[in-house]
């Protein structure tokens, strides 16, 4: 649909078998350069599984993940993460026993590389690349309102900042595209208002694309510019916010008949 | 953020703090012991125990590395001190005669001892850490026995013509000024005592600041990172295995070095003191001592080092009172009041020191 941009992710009939279940099944999409793209659906309908296929914590059982033009079909988790993948969690998967900064400073792992032996015997490169990890992690607690927390450890923030450090982990690793598996969970609705301003902020600033899962419909319909509906692991629909909220189809998923 | 001002960094910074104090009391324990040894106020039985105690420190944090940070239970730490101390004594006992100066064959012999257990560590490593929690534990322990049953068939001579090397005993036959360095469930017999009280120290030392270097830094994160959340860990790009084998490794390599300052202070070795015991023993030094705590596991080492030795007098009930005692210290260090009064007096220490 749009032709001025240029695909960051391409989706073509994915699905995935568990057992004699299909979970996800002929899933066809993709997200554009810079933008903002919702995946929603009623409970049990997939949409967690999708991003797992997508980061390859699942390997698909069929179809392909074309990620910057490149198939991905031999990639694993970790090299998803370094060719430009990040995601947060539903359940949040913070590193409890880290402190704040040090769980932002895991993000960059693969972006600022230095060996063991460079730490071991604190060769100039160690104190290089480690003054830039601090400079660059000072930057992002600072954006995502957590520098007064930055030595406490990150199992005692609160539930809407564990979030926030969640995120902040996911852009070290200077992503792509990042993946928000329900940011909004659990969050008032100023909170979640401060969240919507916040993604808009980081597309915007980081560059990346965005691919959120999300039950909060203000949200979603407030920030997504493209919305895919999954039903019992089947796209039902697919379209801008007003044509989703038109949409019979999804109307009845929802409401039921 | 406040900025405190005056005291240098590595007393200040929450991050260097638990370094110092390591380096501290290693250092303070040092000088301690040193001057005791100078004026004779010093027993031989505590004298004898000196390196030895040096030698389950340094093992110790190695295995702290492995199960506190890294947080895999390791049950077979004894046979990579077993690998370095074989390792250590067949080198030196091959190069008795090359290099006469002992400083430089105990350098040479711990060296390979690290390298050799390293190298054990990595190929164990292998298969051992794509398994989790207790499959983990008892594949060690196995690998343990193993690597105790290879060094107790293992007959290893050296004569003019070069190195003789066996599974079976009566392979090795030693030409007429042969030495026989490893002779089977005997061990090594006639080993020249080269190891000392202060290279002892200055292991620790280093094996504190490789274990401190390592933690502090980017594959430190990593590592810890792995053992809080393994599927967060490779979201972020973490390779699970290649950070759980860096801290395996480091492990062994520490114990392998432990290994061969141990071997090197006794005349005879045999592999059965390498056993799943000392193993045992060494993750109870760790455990008491705190997981990831350094300073703890340097004092836990030396207390229950100490304490079957001071329990001499008592005779047969000297095992029965240091197992009270074990576990009064456990049930003490974990009993909620306890913990909340020594962290009560911690925040006063600390907050006179900075106020």
């Amino acid at each position: 649909m749009d032709e001025r941009k240029t695909p960051v992710l391409e989706v073509q009939e994915l699905g995935i078998d568990f057992g004699g279940l299909t979970a996800v099944n002929d899933l066809s999409m993709e997200v554009y350069d810079g933008e903002i793209v919702g995946l929603i659906g009623p409970n049990g309908a997939g949409k967690t599984t999708v991003f797992n296929m997508l980061t390859k914590v699942y390997q698909p059982t069929r179809g392909t993940i074309r990620f910057l033009g490149e198939d991905t079909a031999k990639k694993n988790v970790v090299e998803m993460n370094h060719a430009g993948i990040a995601r947060t969690f539903q359940n949040i998967r913070l590193f409890s026993g880290l402190s704040v900064a040090d769980n932002v400073k895991t993000g960059f792992h693969g972006r600022i590389p230095y060996s063991p032996l460079t730490a071991i015997f604190r060769l100039p490169s160690y104190y290089r690349k480690e003054k830039e990890i601090d400079e660059k992690t000072k930057a992002l607690l600072e954006i995502f309102g957590l520098s007064e927390e930055a030595d406490n450890l990150a199992s005692n923030l609160p539930y809407g900042a564990q979030r926030r450090l969640e995120i902040a982990r996911a852009l070290a690793s200077q992503p792509r595209l990042l993946l928000l598996d329900e940011p909004a969970a659990g969050m008032n609705p100023q909170e979640t208002e401060e969240l919507m301003s916040m993604i808009r902020l980081v597309r915007d600033r980081f560059e990346t694309s965005i691919l959120l899962i999300e039950h909060d419909m203000k949200l979603v319909m407030g920030i997504c510019e493209r919305i895919t509906v999954l039903n019992y692991g089947m796209m039902l629909a697919q379209g801008t916010p007003d044509e989703i909220q038109a949409n019979p189809e999804v109307i009845k998923a929802y409401l039921g008949e | 953020m406040k900025k405190k001002i005056g005291l240098p960094a590595f007393l200040t910074d929450r991050k260097y703090r638990s370094r110092t104090t390591s380096f501290a009391f290693v250092i303070f324990g040092w000088v301690i012991l040193e001057i005791m040894m100078n004026t004779g106020s010093l027993s031989s039985l505590f004298t004898s125990l000196l390196v030895p105690v040096c030698c389950y420190i340094v093992a110790a944090i190695g295995l702290n590395l492995n199960v506190g940070i890294s947080g895999e239970l390791n049950l077979g730490q004894a046979c990579f001190m077993s690998v370095g101390a074989f390792t250590a004594v067949c080198l030196s006992g091959s190069l008795a005669q090359t290099i006469p100066s002992p400083v430089i064959r105990l350098i040479l012999s711990l060296f390979a001892g690290a390298f050799v257990a390293a190298v054990f560590g990595a190929l164990i490593g292998i298969p051992v850490l794509k398994l989790e929690g207790d499959y983990l534990a008892i594949v060690t322990l196995a690998f343990g026995q193993i690597v105790k049953s290879l060094i107790t068939n293992t007959f290893f001579g050296i004569d003019d013509a070069g190195f003789h090397f066996s599974f079976v005993e009566n392979k090795v036959e030693l030409m007429p000024g042969g030495k026989m360095l490893l002779n089977g469930p005997m061990g090594a017999t006639g080993t020249e005592r080269i190891s000392n009280f202060t290279t002892g120290i200055i292991l620790i030392l280093i094996s504190l600041l490789v274990v401190f270097h390592l933690i502090y830094s980017r594959s430190g994160r990593a590592i810890m990172a792995a053992r809080d959340n393994r599927i967060a860990a490779e979201s972020v790009g973490i390779g699970i295995f290649r950070t759980k084998m860096l801290s395996f490794v480091i492990s062994s390599c520490l114990a392998g070095a432990a290994g061969a300052l141990y071997g090197l202070n006794y005349s005879t070795l045999v592999p059965a003191k390498f056993d799943f015991n000392t193993s045992i023993l060494l993750l109870v030094y760790v455990v008491l001592g705190g997981l990831g705590n350094m300073t703890g596991t340097i004092i836990a080492t030396v207390v229950l080092v100490l304490l079957p030795e001071l329990l001499r007098s008592m005779q047969d009930y000297r095992m029965l009172i240091y197992a009270i005692v074990l576990i009064l210290i456990m049930l003490l260090t974990n009993n909620e009041t306890v913990r909340t009064a020594l962290q009560r007096i911690r925040r006063k220490v600390r907050g006179k020191t900075n106020g």
